[in-house]
């Protein structure tokens, strides 16, 4: 089974932990759908985009289904219109946690950076516990109901210390990397009650109508979606030099004997003063104006 | 990665996402050949594209006759000084026929002045024709102390004892670009310029703050009256300041461009200073991997671009 793809069915907190180069929306939206298709209702807790943004290239369909609650456009009621939420977005989670219809529901939090960054750590992690451990109305058989509750965390934005207390609430750690050119590298880390931690790597690339498309492991052609191939380049055309030998020129450099090689013949003709040492000498022939100072012949370096 | 996204057209080439894609522009910074033009005559361009970088905008695929609408795009720079980023989307939006607001915190009206004729553009006639609100923040800061308390003041938050938000500065860019009954809406779209978010953090604000000022900017000036926003941020890597760290990765995660100035990794040269890197951060549609990466240098010694262009030739131009 993809863990990737049954995240949301799991229910409790997931932390989708993506950085400025591999953003972590796409796998939002791409899990809301997911949730959306399978009849959950899902809770948008838009901060950080508008929702025009959010809801761009999400089907019609998929749109219909999804409750956004906006706090993007006056979070500080700075604009005063009277069309804030009362409240703020901790509110707007308590009463999603007060709930009287049955059913699954997914709380898609966008982001859980900008809710960490203006609300107590504290409060938020209370909050969010609550709502992922949330049980339906008491009147209803204490049957527990599934919250799914996704968590967009921009990890460059946090200490250790908060990170680390949203990861000890978090069911599911997501971090999302890969390479450029590449599909995208899901590191899922999934922790069962009562059982050790399972780690899961899983590829996948995110369709244009955001679809998960897995992959059995990295990609051996990486730009095949990217557009028509780069023709490949020969690196050994038009080089200036020769890179094979052909067989008589490989004779005839084995054949050869280098300088450094010492040889028999070398050694004779070094014992023995031939025709060519016997006709070399040097002529030195002073300049007319060198000061040659027989005493001090480095009299002209400045030493 | 998403599969065959279609290429938007703020990115400048059709091979985007190719991690291999690189081309440099080298910038040959002598002084000698700025081209020193005082004409009056405003946004008309004398010598059109010469005076700004039309390599740049060739590769991000945009000209003041096409500009795109509804982005943020952050400028960076790392151990350089990425001013002439500024100056060029500046000349760039003014003669895109835009209304442009500029929150100028760093220098003088006249130094942005001076720069903006040598690009061929005048701030004094754009402003004397409405189409530039200028805030000059050295001497309104000066303003804050001499005023009577009952004016809001863009810049108010110098008063408080301790910097609380940004809200009057943002009900001063709300205003000078809602377009009003008199006829504004000649204006192409409205424009948010800073230079540079970095010093508000010096002055006393926090990073959540002035993340909060760029949210409330961008929902209504590129969402609601779908115009563009361009902000200068510092990378101060070497310093390990975490307020500015916050920032300028807060700010990262929300831009649709990132130009990322950087001085060169082996040290300084004579004739290239350094290399721009753009990087595409979209929501909608696509996201951070289809980046371009973008090699140029530019004149670290003062804001003056300098800008005739040499060779044109393949993937390296050369500037002087």
């Amino acid at each position: 089974m993809k863990m990737l793809e049954s995240l949301s069915a799991f229910g409790g907190l997931v932390l989708l932990r993506d950085s400025v180069e591999w953003e972590g929306r796409s796998l939002l939206k791409a899990l809301i759908k997911k949730s959306a298709l399978r009849g959950d209702q899902v809770h948008i807790l838009g901060c950080e985009v508008s929702e025009e943004e959010f809801r761009g290239g999400l089907d019609v369909n998929i749109n219909s289904r999804l409750v956004y609650h906006d706090f993007f456009k006056d979070p500080l009621n700075w604009s005063k219109t009277g069309e804030d939420l009362p409240g703020g977005p901790l509110d707007v989670l308590r009463a999603i946690c007060k709930r009287t219809d049955p059913g699954p529901v997914t709380v898609a939090l966008d982001s859980l950076s900008w809710l960490q960054l203006h609300v107590p750590c504290t409060t938020l992690c209370q909050t969010l516990q609550a709502l992922s451990y949330q049980y339906s109305s008491p009147g209803d058989n204490s049957s527990e109901e599934k919250v799914c509750v996704l968590g967009l965390l921009h990890e460059e934005l946090h200490g250790p210390a908060p990170t680390g207390a949203l990861s000890s609430l978090a069911h599911t750690e997501v971090t999302v990397s890969g390479t450029v050119g590449q599909a995208w590298v899901a590191h899922i880390l999934y922790r069962r009650p009562g059982q050790l931690p399972a780690c899961q790597t899983q590829w996948f690339s995110i369709l244009p109508d955001f679809g998960l498309d897995f992959q059995k492991g990295p990609p051996l052609e990486p730009q095949t979606h990217l557009g028509p191939r780069k023709p490949e380049v020969d690196p050994t055309a038009h080089l200036t030099f020769n890179l094979h030998l052909s067989k008589n020129e490989k004779e005839a450099k084995d054949s050869l004997t280098l300088p450094f090689q010492f040889s028999s013949e070398k050694q004779q003709a070094l014992l023995h003063n031939g025709p060519g040492q016997a006709t070399s000498q040097i002529f030195y022939e002073p300049d007319a104006y060198d000061d040659l100072d027989q005493e001090d012949p480095d009299d002209d370096l400045d030493v | 990665m998403l599969a065959a996204p279609a290429r938007p057209d703020w990115l400048p080439s059709a091979d985007f996402a190719r991690a291999s894609f690189s081309r440099a522009l080298e910038l040959c910074c002598s002084s000698a050949s700025v081209v020193s033009s005082t004409s009056p005559s405003g946004p008309g361009p004398l010598f059109p594209d010469l005076r700004m970088f039309p390599e740049l905008n060739n590769l991000l695929n945009t000209a003041p006759d096409k500009a795109e609408q509804g982005r943020l795009t952050l400028l960076c720079d790392a151990r350089t000084d990425g001013s002439f980023l500024v100056h060029h989307f500046l000349s760039f939006y003014l003669r895109a026929n835009c209304k442009v607001c500029f929150v100028a915190l760093i220098q003088s009206f006249s130094h942005y002045n001076i720069v903006a004729q040598k690009l061929g553009v005048s701030l004094t006639a754009a402003r004397d024709r409405g189409q530039l609100v200028f805030l000059e923040g050295l001497k309104s800061s000066v303003e804050v102390f001499f005023q009577t308390p009952e004016e809001p003041h863009p810049l108010q938050f110098l008063r408080e004892a301790k910097a609380g938000n940004l809200q009057p500065l943002y009900e001063f860019v709300r205003t000078a670009l809602t377009p009003g009954d008199d006829g504004e809406a000649a204006w192409r779209c409205p424009v948010l310029l800073v230079d540079d978010l970095s010093v508000l953090l010096s002055l006393g604000l926090g990073a959540v703050a002035v993340l909060d000022w760029m949210q409330y900017c961008r929902a209504t000036v590129c969402c609601q009256l779908k115009g563009n926003i361009v902000a200068l941020v510092h990378d101060r890597e070497d310093t390990e300041d975490e307020e500015n760290d916050i920032l300028l990765n807060g700010l990262s995660h929300q831009s649709h461009l990132i130009l990322r100035t950087e001085g060169l990794a082996t040290g300084f040269c004579r004739d290239v200073h350094g290399q721009v890197q753009c990087s595409g951060h979209c929501t909608t549609s696509w996201s951070a991997e289809a980046a371009d990466s973008v090699e140029t240098a530019h004149n670290p010694a003062g804001p003056e671009p300098h800008l005739s262009v040499q060779d044109t030739g393949q993937e390296r131009v050369l500037f002087c």
